[in-house]
């Protein structure tokens, strides 16, 4: 994760919040009272599955949608009735949104235009812009001769050109192939530290969300489960649906006590120390989860055998099979040595803190 | 593709050119050797019946008011449709099953059917508001929708309006600045195409004028053939090539032209856009 004070001097975010907004459609709630302030500067990654509000957040930022009830107030102005076209937002879509009639910058300038900017300043503003997204050369081209990631990038300063109190992305590297994906990630962040734009980023891409935002909101069923800065949203999620959305997670029965969860004959420190005592799924992270493939292997509830093991590239993921459920451990590709499919595992748990689900009926395992 | 494929392919496509073109030039070309026949058999060619279609009183009024009503007409086609078609898209797509089978409707019902119903209309529009012949434009109105409604629909349904209009919400823009600076232009062929449907309609159009006692360019003519055959059939073939002129110019010039970048400051060649699509015909 970049760090938010990397930021330029002069930067111009303001403080963006949404209190209590609601939204549903007939008897589909979309939106349950979500409350959430961004810091001037700051950028907040919505994460979510489909469905979950996300997006439906964002537009009632935007004010392309109406919301129920609940304020969006950007920058201290209550801005809740305010049409999209006067609340002074940039927005990237998911679908490519490139005006096809206009050049890159023309599309560039249109906003400025429409905020009565001078021709000559609008031209001089548009030319920055598209060199802080690394088109400049591109800059008589029309919509259908760029690639998707360069539509992307204009639309990205098509939106920054207004200076902009708010910066929205609504998924915006969806339709973008993986490699392309990674890389304008990364622009879009230095982007925007640089013009240091309070931004709200949604994105059903965990990976995306965590590697880019300073901090991330979870959202489910319309609700935000949980907000933070990444590594927290990661190594100490809130809620089971947190941790199973974040990551991968081993989902291993276990009897909480005194404190601790005790899974497999190994005692874990808990996220929540006053859990009640009793019967509870431990939700481990693979990377918790080490392989030891020499030693004593005598029968016991951590040893199994290896049932695959897939190369990630650095790290490699093994699933092992304990008898009654499959644990997933992710180790450094150099450790994984001879371990391969049928070899004699035994595995230990790290003592990290871990969250469990006391009232879940779903089966264990991973 | 291979070279006697292609000579195939060649001749097939001259062969369906000159069906084509003689199906329709024939009759035209038949219409103009009627209209040049001289009094008797033995009589030589004469454009008399051309020369006299200057000396008709009421034509040039006639041709006046349907190309007053063509404009009329598709000018209020456009006002009417395609707000009603982009809002109905956007915010109440609910509704499009309905609007589309208004629009339609006009199409399944014959035309004296229809001018049978707005008599009583015109009864009242005559003496209450004008009885002037402009007001026939409302009936053409109804007439052009099917075919305009149809045209209209694949050029928005080509563009992806949504995003589109929200991206230039977004950026500051209002619902007309929406219409006239992102819409418009980005379905241009398709507005042009139902420009041209109007007007070719209107142009043609006998039944409703002549059963609602207005003359227009086509009643004109048949009064033209009442008194002389040869003027009226000199003053058809006049129209259609005056029509098929119009719609000519009217295509070429409202066509998008080949989009070079306006604003260089680069330095760069502008490339040229993309080529105008047909949409709907």
């Amino acid at each position: 994760m970049s760090d938010a004070t990397t930021r330029r001097d002069g930067a111009r975010g303001v403080e963006v919040r949404l209190e209590d907004l609601r939204r549903a459609y007939a008897a589909t709630t979309a939106l349950d009272g979500l409350t959430l302030t961004m810091s001037p500067g700051e950028m907040v990654a919505l994460l979510g599955p489909s469905g979950c509000g996300k997006t439906t957040a964002l537009r009632l930022v935007a004010g392309l949608e109406e919301a129920d009830s609940g304020r969006v107030v950007i920058g201290g102005n209550d801005v809740t009735n305010l049409g999209a076209n006067k609340r002074e937002i940039g927005m990237v879509f998911q679908a490519y949104s490139l005006f096809p009639h206009m050049t890159a910058m023309n599309n560039v300038a249109f906003g400025m235009q429409l905020h009565k900017v001078g021709a000559a300043e609008r031209r001089k503003r548009a030319g920055e812009m598209l060199e802080l997204v690394g088109l400049s050369a591109h800059a008589n081209k029309y919509a259908h001769q760029l690639s998707g990631g360069q539509q992307q990038r204009v639309a990205l300063a098509r939106a920054l050109a207004i200076k902009p109190k708010v910066l929205l992305l609504d998924e915006p590297l969806s339709a973008l192939d993986a490699k392309v994906r990674s890389r304008l990630r990364d622009e879009i962040r230095r982007v925007q530290l640089e013009v240091g734009t309070t931004t709200l980023f949604v994105t059903h891409d965990q990976e995306e969300a965590l590697a880019i935002a300073d901090r991330v909101g979870v959202m489910n069923k319309g609700r935000l489960e949980q907000l933070g800065p990444p590594t927290t949203i990661y190594s100490r999620p809130a809620t089971p649906f947190v941790a199973e959305f974040v990551g991968l997670t081993n989902r291993l029965a276990g009897v909480v006590k005194s404190g601790e969860v005790e899974v497999r004959g190994a005692r874990l420190p808990l996220v929540k120390p006053d859990t009640t005592d009793g019967p509870a799924l431990a939700l481990v992270r693979p990377e918790a989860v080490s392989v030891i493939a020499d030693g004593d292997m005598s029968p016991g509830p951590l040893v199994g055998s290896v049932i695959s093991t897939v190369f990630l590239g650095a790290t490699s993921r093994v699933t092992v099979d304990l008898g009654d459920i499959t644990v997933l451990a992710q180790m450094p590709t150099s450790n994984v040595g001879a371990i391969t499919a049928g070899t004699r595992v035994r595995l230990s748990l790290r003592t990290d803190p871990v969250l469990v689900a006391q009232d879940d009926k779903a089966p264990t395992g991973a | 593709m291979s070279r006697t494929r292609r000579l195939k392919l060649r001749v097939f496509r001259t062969a369906v050119f000159l069906v084509l073109g003689a199906f329709f030039l024939v009759p035209i070309g038949a219409m103009f050797e009627f209209s040049t026949r001289g009094n008797g058999v033995t009589a030589p060619r004469t454009l008399d019946a051309w020369t006299a279609i200057a000396k008709v009183p009421d034509l040039l009024p006639a041709i006046s008011v349907s190309l007053q009503l063509a404009a009329i007409t598709a000018v209020a086609m456009l006002v009417l449709l395609l707000p009603t078609m982009v809002w109905v898209r956007l915010r109440l797509p609910g509704l499009s099953r309905i609007v589309e089978f208004i629009c339609l409707l006009p199409l399944t019902v014959p035309a004296i059917a229809l001018v049978v119903g707005m008599v009583p209309l015109y009864r009242w529009i005559g003496p209450n508001l004008s009885d002037s012949i402009l007001t026939l434009s409302f009936a053409y109105l109804i007439l052009v929708l099917p075919y305009t409604y149809r045209t209209l629909d694949a050029g928005l349904a080509a563009i992806d309006l949504k995003t589109l209009s929200e991206a230039a919400r977004s950026l500051g823009a209002g619902w007309g600045t929406v219409m006239l600076r992102v819409v418009v232009p980005n379905m241009s062929s398709a507005i042009l195409n139902a420009c041209l449907l109007a007007v070719a309609l209107v142009l043609g159009e006998f039944t409703f004028a002549n059963l609602l006692a207005f003359e227009n360019l086509q009643v004109a003519i048949l009064y033209v053939g009442l008194v002389s055959a040869g003027t009226s059939i000199a003053v058809a073939v006049a129209s259609l090539l005056f029509a098929f002129v119009l719609l000519m110019i009217l295509s070429f010039v409202g066509r998008p032209r080949e989009r070079v970048a306006r604003e260089e400051p680069t330095g760069i060649p502008g490339p040229f856009g993309p080529p105008a699509v047909p949409q709907g015909l």
